[in-house]
This record gives structure tokens, C-alpha cells and sequence, in this order.
């Protein structure tokens, strides 16, 4: 009974958050790392891709539900989620037409790609700003729990509680068709097979007749829609507030560099890498160790490795410790 | 370069003798808020509070005869230098004779040790609130018409060992306003014999708390202190806890009082409690109507602080005899507090004759000011729990 207890608090505070944070920061990297496979920059424009995705959503969800429709216990965003993809693809598509292409054109230095990203983030950040404002916004409907901490205790008669969002739920779902539906389109598709092409040699690629701008305009449509989903799943399940998602790119980058720039494997790994390390190397293991030990071996502190102010410190130590001693990533990804 | 110095002391005396002319007609006060950044939102009514107390006090025949002029400053609540600097451009080209301000706590006592006490100028803020500021070198030059947060450390630890509650765990918003407050909470609540299981900071502007839940949930404890912002960290906290089942009671500092949190989450909250600067009676009824009047919201954030902090720079100058901050500094707490005849906001006229009848005013005010210590407000605190998705007295401490 008490290891079961142990399972479950440590299901409830460490396994249950870290599989949804680590799916939402996966399909985030997914999208950094095809930019930088295929077009060969640092998108630092992609948090406010998500967020300018998420912010089309969220308006048109507001739109549903005041029209009377909805999906029942889930959130009607799923509902509204093609449109927000659409919106952003439109977008991406657009920048890429007015900013991108000019210098890839002049076949200009990856850095010089970073710095312009960074120029288009700006904008994206006002946009997204001046259209919703810069405040917290609630979208979410449906059923909240799958199955809530209380209604646990006393299905199970356990003295732990074990919370399931609704949210959550749908996040790991999500994660699972979309990277199954993008590991088919790469592998098995001819324009997913010229994408690959085109990121492993491009002067190979031209010459087999791989139209450039073709392939270019797929990866900013995949990556509109890769940065939509992982921004409305990140809003479902906490909250949408423009900020965050700025503040998301951080360990969104530092999972796609620990997995390997390039490698779409590589960033779903990494995500859930710096999804786990951050909750686990925080977590007091106090209550877990209390339940597994003896009582007279149990703690009197409080067992935790480092305090919680030190979250983003514990993915910045990982970055730094990939980079010596593994550069390009675990998955073998480009060197950066 | 002899013509240079030469050139240098003449400007400087006209410059001086210019300044001169113009504190002949006028008295010009600082206001320095922070007009820029992160309460942008709540400074102008706050600003326009503090100069309806110097209209009042002009309407009824100006301070010593002088009229008040207001000179607006932008204090950006967060960054030192910059409100340093405005502050010393009020003080050396507008020649202000005191600085009604600042706002923020870090600002506010970048300003008075770098510009305020330096310079001898007083200061009378309504909103900075860190109890570092109690124990600041001022020279005697610093009051605060809002209360240290230390004593509403003391009141959340009284209604706890009121509830009879002996384990909480604390989590607070990094910044000086979350850390002061925390620390002056912790210190009261063991001192009264509690047991704070952890004491553990968050981070605004984050979505995902499951980490610092995690953590605080192990720690345990019969309660969740959250001293944060409601629309920032601390609501954040609270979802979080919720979600997980960690915690199901909290209670709440000032900065997590909010009309949005009750709308968004209220029937969650049904049995948690928390605290609140609060006023009541007479003076804050008196109060609303002036502002109402005047197109101010009077139950905004810190506007009726504001309109005392004003009324009180003037009326403290007009106690002395002359428009100067040792003036006001001097005759600040005789002013403010008993014995005398009870002032209300809206009799300034009044109280500026009996000061010039040589009689003694109280200072009544908007918030009850009563200046204690260092002075500083003494405050009272609403003490407010949750019931049926909505906020609901249970005392005024």
C-alpha cells in the first residue's frame, strides 16, 4: 500500500506535469530544428509564431463558444486549431516571402539569418500585442479533470491523489499523432524525402532537380503548423499570455540543441529530457521517501536536490554539459 | 578660461535668482510616479489624486498664501537609475520644495538616498510598502502614507494562530515587495510559536508551476501562503495546486486581491482567506465623493494614500510657517496624528485656518493616517475569506 502511495504522489507531482510540459516543449523544438535543418538558421522569431498561432486560435474558440458550439468535454480550441494554422502558415509564408527570401537569396551567413529572425520576433511580438494585448487569456471549456486528486482517493481508497487534466490528456495524444504524422511525411512522401534531401546537401538536391522554394515553403507551412499545435496545447493547458511564450523559446532551444539542431528525433527526446530534469532535480522527495522507507529511516528534511529557484538553471546545466562533451546533440544533429 | 568661470558664476546666479523669482508666487511640489512600466496602469489616478489635494488646498486661498504647483516625474517603478535621475532633475531645475513619491518600493529608496537626503528634500510616497524602507537612513526626511508590509506580515500570522493553524508552507514572488513581505510573515508566524514547512519563491510571467508545487506539496503543511500578484505568479500557484489536489486552502497577501481572481476561480477559493490594506468610515466616504466629483475612481489602488500623502506635505509646511521641506519634515507627525481637530478630505480650507490660527489638526484623511515609528502608516488590514465565490469581511484588524 505504501509503495503504492509512493507511485502515486510521485505520478501526481513529477510523472503527470512532466509528460505534458515535455510534449508541448517536443513539438515545440520539432519546429526550431526543421528551420534549422532546412533553411539553416536559429528561428528566434518561433515563440511568437506560437503565440501569434495560439492568439488566432483563441480569438476564433471565442467566436465557437459564442455562437453556442462546442465539443462537448473537450476544449473547443481543438475545433478552432485549423484555423489558427492557417492563419500562421499565411503568415510565415508572408514573411518568408518579404524578409527571408531577400537574404536567402543573397546567400547570406546563418548569423546574419539569426539577427533578421530576431528583427521578424520583434514584429510578431508587437503584432500578437496590438491585436490581443499583452494580458492573461482564458480559452478553455470542456471537462477540466479526467480524473481529479480527490475522485482518485476515494476510488482507490489510496491516501494519495493522482490528477489527470483533461488538457494534459489531449496534450500527450496530440504529441503522438502529430510526430507519427510527421515522421510518415518525411519518410515515406516524395516532398518529405526532397525536404530530407535538401537539408543534407543542398547543391545535391538543386542538381536532382529539387525545386528550392517548393521545399522551403512545405517546411514554413510544417512549422506554422508544428508552432500552432504546441502554442494552443501550451494554452490549454496552462494559460495564454504573449510573454510566456517569448519566455517559452528558451527551453524550447535548449531541448532541440541537447537533441541535436536537425534532428527531429532528437527534439522530441530533448524535450522531454529538459521537461523531466527540471521537475525531478527540483522535486523534494520527502513524502515519496516517507512512504518507501522504514519509519525509522524516514527524513527529517525535505531530500531535495536543489531549490526550486534553480529550475532554469538545471536546463542550462544540461545544455552547457551536451555542448563539451557532445556537440551535436544526443541524436547527432548539426554541430552548432 | 577665466571668462569661462566668470562666464559660469554669472548664469549661475541669474539661474539662482530666476528660481528665487518663481518661489515667490508659486510652490512647486514633485510628483514623481511611475508613469512608465509595470503599474503604468494605476499611477495617473494616482497622480490625479495627489493633485486634487493641491487644487483643494489652492481653491481655498493656496498654501501660505503661495499657490501649489505640481511638476509630474516619471519614476518607471523599476529602474533605479532613471528614476534618479528624474528625480534629481525636480529637484535642481524645477526646484520642488518636496516630492510626493515614488511608487515602487526599489525606486523609492533609490531616490531617497541618492537624491532625497542628499539634498534635504522630504518625501512622503503612498504605495512603497518593503519594510526595508522602515530602517532606511532618511534623516527623518521619509514618510509613507501605505503600510510596511512587516506589519501585514503580522496580521496574516495573527489570523493564522486566530484559526489555530500550526504548519503553513510559503511561496512568494521573487522581487523586493515578495521577499520583504515574506520574510517579515515568517519571522512573525514562528515567533507566535508556527511552523513554515518551506519558503520558497516563484517567478512571474511563467505558466508551468508544477516544479514549485511539487516541491511545496512535499513540504506539506494545513495551509498555502501565497504572496504574489494575482494576475502574474501567484494565480499560477494557486491553479496549479488546485489541479494536483497539493493544497486546497490558501491564504492570500495584499497583492492577490483582485476582482479577476474571484470572476476566474472563485468557487474554488471557498475557504481560503487573506488580508488587505483597508480603510473605512467617515474620511474614506468623504473621500469618494470628492473624487467621484472629480472623475477619480475611489476605490482605485492607492489613490486615497495618494490624496493624503499630498494633503500632508502641505498641511505639515502650512504647520510650520514656511514652504520648506524641514518645515514639513518637523511638524509631519504632529499633523497627522491626535490631538487636534479631526480632518476629513475635502477640509483643507479648514484645517490651513486653524493652522493659522495656531490651533492643532489630526489628520484624518482618506485612509485613517496615522503615522507610527519612522512614519509610516500604521494601517489597518480587512481580513476577508471566501464564501460562495466571493469576498466576505470576517474583521478589520
Amino acid at each position: 500500500m505504501d509503495i503504492l502511495n509512493a507511485l502515486v504522489t510521485l505520478a501526481n507531482f513529477v510523472l503527470v506535469p512532466a509528460l505534458a510540459y515535455g510534449s508541448q516543449l517536443a513539438i515545440g523544438a520539432l519546429g526550431v530544428t526543421l528551420i534549422y535543418g532546412i533553411l539553416r538558421f536559429s528561428n528566434f522569431a518561433h515563440g511568437d509564431t506560437m503565440a501569434f498561432g495560439t492568439m488566432v486560435t483563441v480569438l476564433v474558440t471565442w467566436g465557437l463558444q459564442a455562437a453556442g458550439v462546442s465539443l462537448g468535454p473537450l476544449p473547443t480550441a481543438l475545433l478552432a486549431m485549423p484555423v489558427g494554422i492557417a492563419a500562421t502558415a499565411l503568415l510565415v509564408l508572408g514573411t518568408d516571402r518579404i524578409v527571408y527570401r531577400f537574404y536567402r537569396e543573397q546567400k547570406a551567413k546563418p548569423v546574419i539569418l539569426v539577427i533578421v529572425s530576431m528583427g521578424v520576433m520583434f514584429v510578431m511580438n508587437g503584432l500578437v500585442r496590438f491585436i490581443i494585448g499583452p494580458n492573461d487569456q482564458n480559452f478553455t471549456d470542456g471537462e477540466r479533470f479526467i480524473i481529479s486528486a480527490r475522485d482518485f482517493k476515494n476510488m482507490t481508497g489510496l491516501e494519495e491523489g493522482l490528477a489527470i487534466k483533461t488538457s494534459q490528456g489531449i496534450t500527450v495524444v496530440t504529441a503522438i499523432i502529430v510526430v507519427a504524422l510527421l515522421f510518415w511525411f518525411l519518410n515515406r512522401t516524395r516532398t518529405g524525402k526532397s525536404m530530407r534531401a535538401y537539408s543534407d546537401n543542398e547543391d545535391l538536391a538543386l542538381l536532382s532537380g529539387i525545386n528550392p522554394e517548393r521545399v522551403v515553403a512545405v517546411t514554413w507551412i510544417i512549422v506554422a503548423a508544428l508552432a500552432t499545435v504546441a502554442g494552443v496545447l501550451y494554452g490549454i493547458d496552462k494559460s495564454f499570455k504573449p510573454f510566456t511564450y517569448f519566455q517559452l523559446l528558451l527551453p524550447i532551444f535548449a531541448a532541440a540543441i541537447v537533441g541535436g539542431l536537425g534532428s527531429p528525433l532528437g527534439a522530441i527526446a530533448g524535450g522531454f529530457v529538459i521537461a523531466f530534469s527540471e521537475v525531478t532535480i527540483t522535486y523534494a522527495w520527502k513524502k515519496v521517501a516517507a512512504y518507501m522507507l522504514p519509519e525509522s529511516l524516514a527524513p527529517d528534511g525535505l531530500m531535495q536536490m536543489l531549490a526550486v529557484d534553480y529550475k532554469f538553471a538545471v536546463s542550462f546545466v544540461i545544455l552547457v554539459i551536451v555542448l563539451l562533451f557532445r556537440p551535436t546533440g544526443l541524436f547527432k544533429g548539426k554541430s552548432v | 578660461m577665466k571668462k569661462f568661470l566668470l562666464a559660469t558664476a554669472a548664469t549661475a546666479l541669474t539661474a539662482g535668482a530666476a528660481m528665487a523669482a518663481s518661489h515667490g508666487e508659486t510652490v512647486k511640489l514633485g510628483v514623481i510616479l511611475g508613469f512608465t512600466g509595470p503599474i503604468e496602469s494605476l499611477t495617473p489616478a494616482m497622480a490625479d489624486s495627489a493633485e486634487l489635494a493641491m487644487k483643494e488646498i489652492n481653491d481655498a486661498g493656496g498654501l501660505l498664501g503661495k499657490m501649489i504647483e505640481p511638476v509630474r516625474a516619471d519614476s518607471t517603478c523599476v529602474d533605479a537609475a532613471g528614476a534618479t535621475a528624474a528625480a534629481e532633475r525636480l529637484i535642481t531645475s524645477d526646484g520642488v520644495a518636496a516630492i510626493f513619491g515614488a511608487d515602487c518600493s526599489g525606486v523609492t529608496g533609490a531616490i531617497l538616498t541618492n537624491v532625497a537626503v542628499p539634498n534635504g528634500i522630504v518625501m512622503v510616497s503612498p504605495s512603497a510598502t518593503s519594510p526595508g524602507l522602515s530602517t532606511v537612513e532618511d534623516n527623518g526626511l521619509f514618510f509613507r502614507t501605505a503600510p510596511s508590509d512587516a506589519r501585514q506580515g503580522e496580521v496574516l500570522s495573527n489570523i493564522l494562530t486566530d484559526k489555530g493553524i500550526k504548519e503553513v508552507a510559503v511561496t512568494y514572488t521573487n522581487n523586493d515587495y515578495g521577499k520583504g513581505l515574506s520574510d517579515s510573515f515568517v519571522a512573525a508566524y514562528e515567533a507566535a510559536g508556527g511552523k513554515v514547512t518551506l519558503n520558497a519563491p516563484h517567478e512571474d510571467g511563467k505558466a508551468d508551476y508544477s516544479a514549485e508545487i511539487a516541491a511545496l506539496a512535499a513540504a506539506g503543511g494545513e495551509v498555502l501562503a501565497v504572496l504574489g500578484y494575482a494576475d502574474q505568479g501567484g494565480k499560477g500557484i494557486i491553479q496549479a495546486s488546485l489541479d494536483t489536489g497539493a493544497f486546497d486552502t490558501f491564504m492570500l497577501g495584499d497583492g492577490m486581491y483582485a476582482d479577476a481572481l474571484v470572476a476566474d476561480m472563485g468557487g474554488d477559493l471557498e475557504g481560503s482567506f487573506g488580508a488587505v490594506p483597508w480603510a473605512e468610515g467617515e474620511g474614506t466616504e468623504a473621500f469618494a465623493g470628492i473624487a467621484s466629483a472629480a472623475g477619480i475612481n475611489p476605490e482605485g489602488a492607492y489613490t486615497g494614500s495618494s490624496y493624503d500623502g499630498a494633503a500632508l506635505i502641505a498641511l505639515a509646511m502650512a504647520a510650520g510657517g514656511e514652504a520648506t521641506s524641514a518645515a514639513a519634515a518637523a511638524k509631519m507627525l504632529e499633523i497627522a496624528n491626535a490631538p487636534g481637530e479631526l480632518i476629513m478630505p475635502g477640509q483643507l480650507g479648514k484645517a490651513l485656518e486653524i493652522l493659522a490660527a495656531g490651533g492643532d489638526i489630526d489628520y484624518v484623511g482618506a485612509t485613517n493616517v496615522e503615522l507610527i515609528g519612522p512614519g509610516e502608516a500604521a494601517g489597518t488590514y480587512r481580513e476577508y475569506s471566501f464564501k460562495d465565490g466571493a469576498y466576505v469581511t470576517d474583521s478589520i484588524r
